[in-house]
């Protein structure tokens, strides 16, 4: 670990960043008065955290596509199962406060008169299965969906649009009512994780440590993967994967590992996003969304990781800023982004920065 | 005999690109392949390397190794190197971690995630660095290379794989002389050691290098025999000399 990060001024600067924000970010959310210029809002905490979990999936992004050259357009998929996993656990523990106060079934099956819990219900409510599956879904949906993939050697824009397809299709799914999983609406109103209040400013807290912590895990991880041989390796395909195929690796496999572990990391973001943001539905999984992470790796510098955390960042920092001051330019924006960055910061930002100092 | 081909046929969308072609190499043969394009070299070659399944024939390797039941990688592994038309390097990786890459041993991703070059690793590289000439070059970033010496470096790393037989596709197509000269020292010290098949257009470079020399002509073996031998073959001088 220690030698993954050095040399990595820019990774040592996140991680520093990171622990700062959980001792401050706590400190002047309970500390001041709500009124106190110093006070950090509730809104602002969350919102801080709904980033962090999105620069995760930008890692999980830039890991494949900035090291390995797999583009992926459907990685807004594994977020949203990892998110939906984790819903199924909270709309679990809602329990008799629901609407309808039926102490098994979620107030949407009671809506469509099921009368009992469909087996792929069976075990969310325990947390520790509901933690397995977030993992387990999306890394076995990219294990399947990789190994077809690969083994057909099916890559670049290729790889792309089945991608896609790929997210597009579990849209359509997840909208329908009978798939049970709460169709359009899909799940909010959660009440509590663990036994401890949603709404309790100490909850709120922790999830967002959790998810500095995570961040700084996942990019470690990440960090270690890439400056190991096997890391050499993968840029090695990247770079040229017939020489690398020729030399005796089975690029295939290497692949194939790394995409699922890329789309384990997406599923553990969506599964931290879900309790902060409160509410999961199917336009997770619409094929916008997972452009935009693209979109955030590109801006913030494809090939670095911490670059993909600041493009997560500043993009969904201008979101929020323009969906709120100027709602109807969010979309010229962002297209104006995906022209003037390949112009004139073709590195990203933290190309362009490294390039002046 | 380090490889035999036997009534090796491809066809693509009913173009055959092999034809009943038949051709063996001795242990430590250097070899050269030349014949006009469309010939069916690098079809050859990708038969032997595991990319193109031919839709008949027989393809062994050694004495015992049946090529045509085995992945690219098994190949590789195997100990036939191949090396490309266009120089094929990593051209973000130094030239030390070029070769690192190639060196020969197990390369699943579990074992690479956690190894270690040792100290007698380090050593073989040095030496194939030395072999290829670029150990001044060693720390470079193997895309600031020449192009004569990418192909020095990939011809390195499938050095660095212990190769019983190489395949080496048009080595010194864009060479300076001084460069084509090198290549030509390199290559003859190779032989021996290693098996080594050449395909190559430049008929002054196959001179200077070749003991055999075989023409391919639309997918089978035309002629065979020493430089000179093929050159005064009439058959030779007219589909592949044009006269």
């Amino acid at each position: 670990m220690s030698a993954a990060l050095r040399a990595d001024r820019g990774g040592r600067l996140l991680l520093g960043t990171l622990i700062a924000a959980c001792v401050i970010v706590p400190l002047l959310n309970l500390l001041p008065s709500p009124a106190s210029a110093l006070h950090l809002s509730n809104y602002t905490v969350t919102l801080i955290g709904k980033y962090m979990t999105y620069a995760i999936l930008a890692i999980a992004v830039d890991l494949i596509w900035g090291y390995c050259g797999i583009l992926s357009l459907g990685h807004g998929a594994f977020f949203a199962l990892g998110g939906y996993a984790m819903g199924m656990y909270l709309m679990r523990q809602i329990g008799t406060r629901g609407v309808y106060g039926n102490p098994i079934l979620p107030d949407f099956m009671v809506f469509l008169n099921w009368k009992e819990l469909p087996w792929f219900w069976q075990g969310f409510n325990a947390f520790p299965y509901a933690l397995l599956m977030i993992v387990l879904v999306p890394g076995t949906l990219a294990l399947v969906f990789g190994f077809l993939a690969f083994r057909s050697r099916v890559s670049g824009v290729y790889l792309s649009i089945i991608t896609q397809a790929l997210t597009y299709a579990l849209m359509l799914a997840f909208f329908r009512n009978d798939m049970g999983f709460g169709g359009n609406n899909g799940f909010t109103d959660f009440k509590d994780i663990l036994g401890f209040s949603l709404q309790a400013p100490a909850t709120r807290i922790t999830l967002f440590c959790v998810t500095a912590l995570t961040l700084g895990g996942s990019y470690i991880l990440c960090r270690s993967i890439i400056t190991s041989r096997a890391g050499r390796v993968i840029q090695a395909i990247r770079d040229a994967e017939n020489r690398a195929r020729f030399i005796g690796y089975r690029v295939e496999s290497y692949k194939l590992w790394l995409f699922v572990l890329s789309a384990v990391l997406a599923g553990i973001a969506g599964a931290l996003y879900v309790p902060q943001v409160g509410i999961i539905n199917p336009s997770e999984f619409s094929p916008t969304n997972s452009i935009e992470i693209v979109i955030w790796v590109a801006i913030g510098g494809r090939g670095t990781l911490y670059g993909a955390v600041v493009g997560a960042f500043l993009v969904n920092y201008a979101k929020t800023y323009f969906t709120d001051a100027l709602p109807s330019m969010w979309l010229y924006a962002l297209g104006a982004l995906f022209v003037i960055v390949p112009l004139f910061l073709p590195r990203g930002v933290v190309g362009a920065i490294k390039a002046r100092t | 005999m380090i490889l035999s081909l036997e009534d090796i046929t491809v066809s693509f969308d009913g173009f055959r690109a092999l034809n009943a072609l038949t051709l063996s190499v001795e242990v430590g043969e250097l070899r050269c392949i030349i014949g006009p394009n469309g010939a069916g070299k690098t079809t050859m070659m990708d038969v032997v390397t595991g990319k193109t399944r031919p839709d008949r024939g027989s393809a062994r390797f050694g004495q015992t190794v049946d090529l045509l039941g085995l992945s690219e990688p098994e190949i590789a592994q195997g100990g036939i190197g191949r090396k490309f038309q266009k120089p094929t390097v990593f051209e973000n990786h130094s030239v030390f971690e070029n070769l690192e890459l190639a060196m020969a041993g197990a390369k699943t991703v579990w074992k690479w995630l956690a190894v270690r070059t040792t100290r007698e690793q380090v050593d073989r590289i040095d030496q194939v660095l030395h072999t290829i000439g670029l150990t001044e070059r060693r720390l470079d970033i193997a895309g600031a290379l020449s192009h004569g010496q990418k192909q020095w470096l990939e011809i390195g790393m499938l050095l660095m794989q212990d190769p019983k037989l190489l395949l080496v596709d048009e080595p010194v197509a864009g060479m300076t002389p001084q460069e084509v000269e090198r290549t030509a020292e390199l290559l003859v010290s190779l032989a021996g050691k290693h098996s080594l098949i050449v395909v190559e257009h430049d008929m002054a470079f196959v001179r200077s290098i070749a003991r055999t020399v075989t023409v391919l002509h639309e997918g089978s073996v035309l002629a065979q025999g020493s430089i000179d031998e093929v050159q005064s073959d009439a058959r030779v001088r007219q589909v592949y000399l044009g006269e």
